[in-house]
Order: C-alpha cells, then structure tokens, then sequence
C-alpha cells in the first residue's frame, strides 16, 4: 500500500536536490514500517478468521471477525474489562492533569519557605517505581486502607504525576513573566490566572502529556495482576492473560480479536492528540 | 526534556512568583504531596523496613533479621543469575531500541515524499501495550500453531522451539522489548531532529561534509540531550515494563542453571512476593531495586552534566 501510493511520485514530483538517495530512504522505511507492522498484520488477519483457519497457515482475512469478537467480549468480559479500563485511564489522566497543573502553579508563581524541599519531593518520587515498592504498597492499600478489589486501588496511587509538574512547570517559565505581573495588578487571581491564560496557552504540553499519562495507566499490568482479585472489576490487559490461561485450548482468534480491540482506545488518543504530543514535545524540548 | 538544570531556572522562577499568599501554595500542592506520601513516600519507607525482617504478609508472621535478607539475596546464585540476566538483557535492548529508532528517525526526517506517512506508521505502535506485545508474540512464535513457525516450516522445514530454547527464548523477549520501545523512542529523536539548528547542518554541508559525517560529527552531538533522556527511561522501561511482557510470553522460562532464563529482577521480586509469600525477601529485592534505580539516576546526572551538549 505504502509502495503504491509514495514510490511512483517521488519520481517526478521530488526537488532535485532532495532526490539523491531517495530510494535508498524509501526502501529502508517501507521495509521497516512492514517489520514493525507484520506481529499486528498478522494478528488482525488472524482475528478475522473462523476457528478452523486461524491454526493453518492460512494468511487470508476471513469474515469472521466479530464472532471472534463476540466470544471474548461476553463470554470473557473483555465488554466489561475494556470499560474499566477506560474509567481508570480516564480518572487517572484527567487527575494527574488537573493536580500537576495545580502544582506547578505554585511552584512557578509563588515564593514560599520549603519550595525547595516540596519540588524535591515531587521529583524524587520519580525514582521510586511502584513495581519495587509493590509489597509494601499491597501491604498498605489491602490492609491498612482496606481497598483491595475496589476502583480506589488501582486510580488513587496514580493521581500525582511528577513528570506532568515538572513538564507544566517547564512550560510556565517559558511563558513572559509581564504575563503574570499584569493578571496580578488588573486584580486576577492565580486560579483565574490559571483557568483564562496558562491554559489556554498550554494545550500542545497538556495534550501531549495526556496521551502518555493515558498510555500509562492503560497498560498497568503489574499492580493491577496483584491488587484486583474481582474479576468484574479487572482491568484489560490483566484480562488478556485471563483469556490465554483458560483451561484446555486457547481460542486464540477470539484472543486476536480481543488483543485488536484493546490496542484501539489508545490509538484513538493519540492519533487524536497527534499534532500536540509532537508540538508539546518540541517546545520543551528546544528550552 | 526531563533533564533537571533549576541553576538556569532560578532566575526566572523569582521573577514569577508574583501571587502573595502564605497558605495558598500549599493549598495548590497538597493533592499531590499528599498522594505522594502516602502511596509513594510511606511505602518506600515500609519496604525498607520489611526487608529488615523474615515476614509473610498471609501468615502474619515477622522475624527482625536486619541485613540477613539482603545477604542471602547478594549469596544466592538465583539471584545473581537474574540479576546478570537483567543487565544482559537491558544493555540489548537499550543499545538495539536506540541506535534502531535513532536511524529510522533519521530516515523518515529526510525531505521525501510520504515522510508524514512514513512517520505515523513509525510512532503509531506507541499505543501497543507491554501485556499486547507479549500476547500477539505468545500466538505468532507457538512452535505449533504460531504463524512464524508454519511459515518458516514451508518455506525452510525449520520448526524452532522459540519459546523452550533458552537461547532463543532471551533473543525473543529482547527483540519484542526493543520492538515495542522503537515508536516511543522514534517520537522523541523526530521531534529533537525537527529542532536541530538548520544553519549548522547546512554550513557543515556547504563546508563539504559527507552525509554520514553531518550524521555523527554534527546531528548526533547535538542530539544527545534527548539520547541521554531515553536512555534513562529505556534502562527503566526494560527493568520494569518488561514484566508483562515476560509474564505472558514465557513466564520467565525457560529454565536454565539456577533461574529462568527470561526471568527478572522483577519478576524474580513478582514471584517471591506473591507467588511464593516470601514477603521479606521481596522486600529486600525491593531495597536494592531502589539503591540500583538511585545509581542510574545519579549517573544520568553526573555524566548528564559532563558530557551532553546542551545548545546555546
């Protein structure tokens, strides 16, 4: 598809001085846009075959897609994983946002005894994984607060974000002080000052860290696996392992057809936020 | 991006802390701090504590052995073994991931036709998860069923045992971990190349550089804030995203010498904490995860400082 649509054109349509070399450029990326894709071609071929093709060799797409869909999305929950899935990643992206932003609101435009203590704090946490300090933390949400199997568990550890202050922060200091000085004597408060101009002037930072944030809780494998033994309110991609585990025989178009399915959210973010993940990254990373 | 340089800052912070208020900074940081302390701060201080003693969080039983547990873990020829695994398998597919991702951005910045094409289909398997990547592996490379073997079986009549062959086993988690890093790696260096100073490059072009000394005599040192950067977090990313990958696709098998030979330090922590009920021993596995987490950050900072060129 690649091959069609972009080689044909380079021939007369390139700058002569950008055409030296160009095959050689698009040789290498179709090449390596086709290895990178093949495990999820595959897959989605797979996905869409009936039962009886899916252990042949057989690399035509059949039309059995959604009945492969079908047997995981009920008989499995996928239906009901992928929705809790979805709440989590949602409350924990738009959380992490709103406390990150608060955060470095203060540690931008306010002076303050400790500031920096407080901005240590936030940045060494970013040393300390919660896979390494999962047994004491299982020991902590399970006994002490008494939330294993709950929502609460698997949202609440995550709504701080160290990397979203420090981003945030980086972003405001980019942005003229005479900003702030002038909100400040016109009689705005930092909150108003946060809501009518940060904001609006940081959507490409917000955006780019709301699909890594939204990635990030998404994929949470580990300490979900530990902490949720309900399955009705496990998150999807513990309920992947659930799918390839049951007894006897996998049913492994239907688990294709789940894989498929579970990759789509996060695709949709990003592409969605596409443009502002690349711009987002770009300004901080010129300063 | 997340290099820390607050001596450059500081300046600028001053002059924007404009809003008065004694309580109100504390008011906007409190949700975070307190979060912070409570599931990360108070559980670190816990881990270090449990790894003091010989406990099993289902029996509640404890026994205060100090460093015991630490000295068992540094004695213990498993450990070792997974510990070396860890390296062995980090240096790869760190290594691998960014030199890989380095020249295909390279490549799809290149003034070609379709370069916009070529860089979504190069970034978009960001969305693919570790548990993802791990299951659509499980299923391609199954000695029996999986598509690569009937493939390769027609083609060749070779069926390798991926995923019983130590060997082959360790090879393929390290290419599934560098291909599922390669789109997260690739967003960054496209977006750092997009910044390079242009009047650089094309000085250093008019001066008669080739297209490979313009690659590493001049782009590459202006690159290596962001290699730095994903070096740090790849060398985080194959210490601890790997373990839904390994779960699913070999659960830290197969078995060779003391451990398995995809089995790592997380997984290793994983087993014993969870699996086996050996609280105090993940713990202690915990502990020294910390202190090795500590070193990689402090070298990030010390040689960070030293030997990245950060622009003008």
């Amino acid at each position: 598809m690649v091959r069609d649509r972009h080689l044909p054109r380079t021939r007369t349509a390139t700058p002569p001085r950008a055409r030296r070399g160009d095959w050689g450029t698009h040789a290498a990326l179709i090449l390596a846009a086709l290895l990178i894709s093949a495990p999820l071609l595959l897959a989605l071929i797979k996905a869409t075959q009936p039962s009886s093709a899916v252990l042949s060799p057989s690399l035509l797409p059949g039309g059995a897609f959604l009945s492969n869909l079908e047997r995981v999305w009920v008989d499995a929950h996928l239906g009901r994983s992928m929705l809790n899935s979805l709440i989590v990643a949602v409350t924990v992206t738009t959380g992490k946002t709103i406390l990150a932003l608060l955060a470095a609101l203060a540690f931008v435009h306010f002076r303050f005894p400790l500031k920096g203590a407080a901005f240590a704090l936030v940045l060494v946490s970013l040393m300390l994984p919660t896979e390494v300090l999962i047994v004491a933390l299982f020991d902590l949400v399970s006994r002490d607060l008494k939330w294993a199997d709950s929502f609460a568990a698997i949202i609440v550890p995550f709504l701080a974000s160290a990397t979203g202050t420090f981003l945030f922060r980086q972003h405001f200091l980019n942005i003229p002080a005479s900003l702030a000085d002038a909100a400040r004597i016109d009689g705005c408060g930092p909150l108003r000052y946060l809501t009518r101009i940060l904001i609006p002037m940081s959507w490409n930072t917000i955006g780019a860290l709301a699909v890594i944030q939204f990635v990030y809780a998404w994929d949470q494998y580990l300490w979900p696996l530990v902490i949720m033994q309900r399955d009705d309110h496990q998150v999807v991609q513990v309920g992947l392992r659930k799918l390839i585990e049951v007894g006897g025989q996998t049913d492994w178009g239907a688990v294709m057809a789940g894989a498929v399915i579970t990759m789509l959210p996060p695709l949709i973010v990003f592409t969605a936020l596409q443009e502002q993940f690349s711009r987002g990254f770009a300004l901080s990373e010129d300063k | 991006m997340l290099s820390v340089r607050p001596k450059r800052d500081a300046g600028g912070r001053e002059d924007r802390a404009v809003f008065r208020g004694a309580a109100l900074p504390w008011l906007f940081l409190l949700p975070s701090l307190l979060i912070l302390a409570v599931f990360i701060y108070l559980p670190t201080l816990r881990t270090l504590r449990l790894a003091g003693y010989r406990a099993n969080l289902i029996l509640g039983t404890e026994q205060w052995v100090g460093l015991g547990n630490i000295t068992d873990l540094l004695g213990s020829a498993t450990y070792r073994q997974v510990a070396l695994q860890t390296l062995v398998f980090t240096l790869l597919s760190v290594t691998g991931g960014l030199l890989l991702s380095l020249g295909l951005a390279w490549l799809a910045s290149r003034p070609v036709r379709g370069s916009r094409a070529y860089r979504l289909l190069l970034i978009y398997p960001y969305a693919l998860s570790p548990a993802i990547a791990g299951t659509l592996w499980l299923f391609l490379f199954n000695p029996e069923i999986g598509v690569v073997n009937q493939i390769l079986g027609e083609l060749a009549g070779v069926r390798p045992r991926w995923l019983d062959t130590p060997l082959l086993a360790f090879a393929l988690v390290t290419v599934a971990a560098i291909w599922k890093g390669l789109a997260y790696n690739i967003v960054f260096y496209l977006a750092s190349i997009r910044n390079l100073p242009t009047d650089v490059m094309e000085a250093a072009q008019i001066d008669g550089a080739t297209p490979a000394q313009v690659f590493w005599r001049v782009a590459f040192p202006l690159l290596s804030p962001v290699t730095f950067f994903l070096v740090f977090t790849n060398i985080v990313a194959a210490l601890f995203d790997s373990f839904a990958l390994t779960d699913l696709l070999t659960r830290g098998g197969p078995y060779v010498g003391h451990a398995g030979i995809t089995t790592f330090l997380v997984y290793q922590l994983y087993q014993d904490g969870f699996v086996n009920f050996r609280t105090g021993a993940a713990a202690a596995q915990g502990a020294l995860m910390l202190a090795l987490v500590a070193f990689v950050t402090f070298m990030q900072f010390r040689l960070g400082e030293r030997r990245v060129h950060y622009g003008a």
